[in-house]
């Protein structure tokens, strides 16, 4: 089982949960354990097709899965899935 | 048996008033009896060093004629008294010796020169700064002459103006076109109730003043966009990016990298906060971290959604950190790096960011847009649409 983290924005698809431990060989079977336990977070991760939306990043410990293997990125037990949109709070 | 040929000679003492005439006069020899690291602190202007146990050795390069007007001064009085005597016995005419040293020509209000361009106010006021090996005098004086604009002068603004201020930041640009409210001081603290309604750069400006009278602050009050973003970027070092939507963001990065400019950015929703320090072409750019940004129901806004008050100061404080390690030179920036900051669980979290080669703004290809299109940035309406329409405030 991975640790994934639920940015804020996604926890109320969640039930307020800041972390979810789901199951998957890879990153793309990790989010979809996730869509398939929470189905309202689908629609944010992922496009019609099926791919990761282009404003989601997905790290897997510390990196961009961009830059492993994308979705296919092979997933131990243990490590930590962090979904992170970006954020634009700070001033008003 | 040894002569003494020496005549005791009673020595002249003249008061810091009267060296000053004396100095605007001409013709005076000014020589200051302290130590080394004294002399560099504050000395009068024109004061040549010779410390106490140089004198025979430095006195006769520093001060040749013994017939001219030599007046020495050291710290209170009593060290330039006894260097006064040695000089009438090594043949000096006309010697005297400033009474109260400079602690007197100081308080009496007379200017002095202090070393490095730090005033003895300066001294003090920085002296737990430049106990550090980190900053010292020197980092100091880079402080003081660094200029910083903090676009957003609100949740994040506040608090990273407030320690840039007291840091000794010298020039503090502040952007935003709102007012202070009500609602905003639970986390927007250099504002106060008394300014309810004041804009938020004037309402800015006054507390760091109050604060910090080396800093110049100078009002931007209005909205960013890429009809003047440049011209008001050009003359500052580091830009901090406390913005609250996307747009005013990806132009602030697009900008930033155009003029290469490092952008210290952070922001706050909730309990979370992200911050990172955006350094052009030496890391990645704010687009190489997020190309897209997300459709509005996945950006929401701290005054729709609230934020913990404490959030902005820990967020703030985080920037302001990183600004001044970028304009010391010490340590390690978030260059590269993205720190998520969960306060519920008081948890830090480190990920990487890299350059994408790919990038529109920094990317390999970037450098063949044409200058004549600075200040346009392709595909900025494009991203201000997928934004979720239009602009927001930036305050």
């Amino acid at each position: 089982m991975a640790t994934v983290r639920i940015p804020p924005v996604l926890r109320p698809k969640t039930g307020g949960q800041p972390e979810v431990e789901a199951g998957g060989g890879n990153v793309g079977e990790v989010l979809r354990a996730l869509t398939a336990e929470h189905p309202e977070t689908s629609e944010q991760l992922f496009g019609e097709g099926g791919e990761l939306n282009r404003y989601v990043n997905v790290y897997l410990n510390d990196e961009d899965v961009r830059v492993l293997d994308g979705l296919e990125t092979s997933v131990k037990d243990g490590d930590t899935v962090v979904i992170l949109p970006a954020m634009a709070g700070g001033a008003s | 048996m040894a002569i003494d040929t020496t005549r005791v000679q009673p020595i002249e003492e003249i008061e810091p008033f009267e060296v000053a005439e004396e100095i605007n006069g001409g013709d005076v020899v000014l020589i200051d009896t302290r130590e080394p690291h004294e002399y560099q602190e504050a000395h009068l202007e024109g004061g040549k060093l010779v410390p106490p146990g140089l004198l025979g050795d430095e006195i006769a390069t520093a001060a040749p004629d013994k017939a001219a007007r030599t007046i020495l001064y050291c710290r209170s009085g009593n060290r330039s008294a006894i260097a006064a005597a040695q000089l009438q016995r090594l043949g000096y005419e006309n010697v005297a010796s400033m009474s109260g040293g400079i602690l007197q020509w100081q308080e009496q209000g007379l200017p002095v020169v202090a070393a490095h361009g730090m005033t003895p106010e300066q001294r003090e006021r920085y002296s737990r700064h430049t106990l550090l090996p980190e900053v010292g005098v020197d980092g100091q004086v880079k402080l003081l002459n660094a200029k910083v604009l903090l676009l957003g002068a609100g949740g994040l603004g506040a608090p990273t103006a407030l320690y840039l201020a007291a840091a000794g930041v010298g020039t503090i640009g502040l952007v935003d076109d709102d007012v202070v409210d009500a609602s905003n001081l639970q986390r927007q603290v250099i504002h106060n109730t008394e300014r309810i309604g004041m804009p938020k750069t004037t309402s800015a400006r006054i507390f760091i003043e109050q604060l910090n009278p080396d800093v110049n602050v100078i009002e931007h009050n209005g909205r960013l966009d890429a009809s003047n973003i440049l011209e008001v970027m050009k003359d500052y070092d580091i830009v901090v990016d406390g913005a609250d939507n996307f747009p005013t963001r990806y132009l602030l990065n697009d900008a930033s990298v155009r003029l290469r400019k490092p952008v210290v950015s952070a922001s706050i929703l909730g309990f979370d906060g992200q911050i990172s320090t955006f350094v052009p072409f030496e890391g990645p750019c704010y687009r190489c971290l997020f190309p897209t940004p997300p459709p509005a129901e996945l950006a929401p806004s701290c005054s729709a959604n609230g934020v913990l008050g404490v959030m902005a100061g820990t967020m703030g404080t985080l920037q302001a950190n990183e600004v001044i390690k970028l304009i010391l030179g010490a340590g390690n920036p978030l260059i590269g790096r993205l720190l998520l900051y969960e306060a519920l669980g008081t948890t830090f979290t480190e990920l990487k960011v890299r350059r994408d080669p790919d990038c529109p703004i920094c990317g390999e290809n970037a450098a063949e847009i044409p200058e004549s299109e600075m200040g346009q940035f392709p595909d900025y309406d494009a991203f201000c649409a997928g934004a979720g329409g239009d602009r927001q405030s930036i305050a």
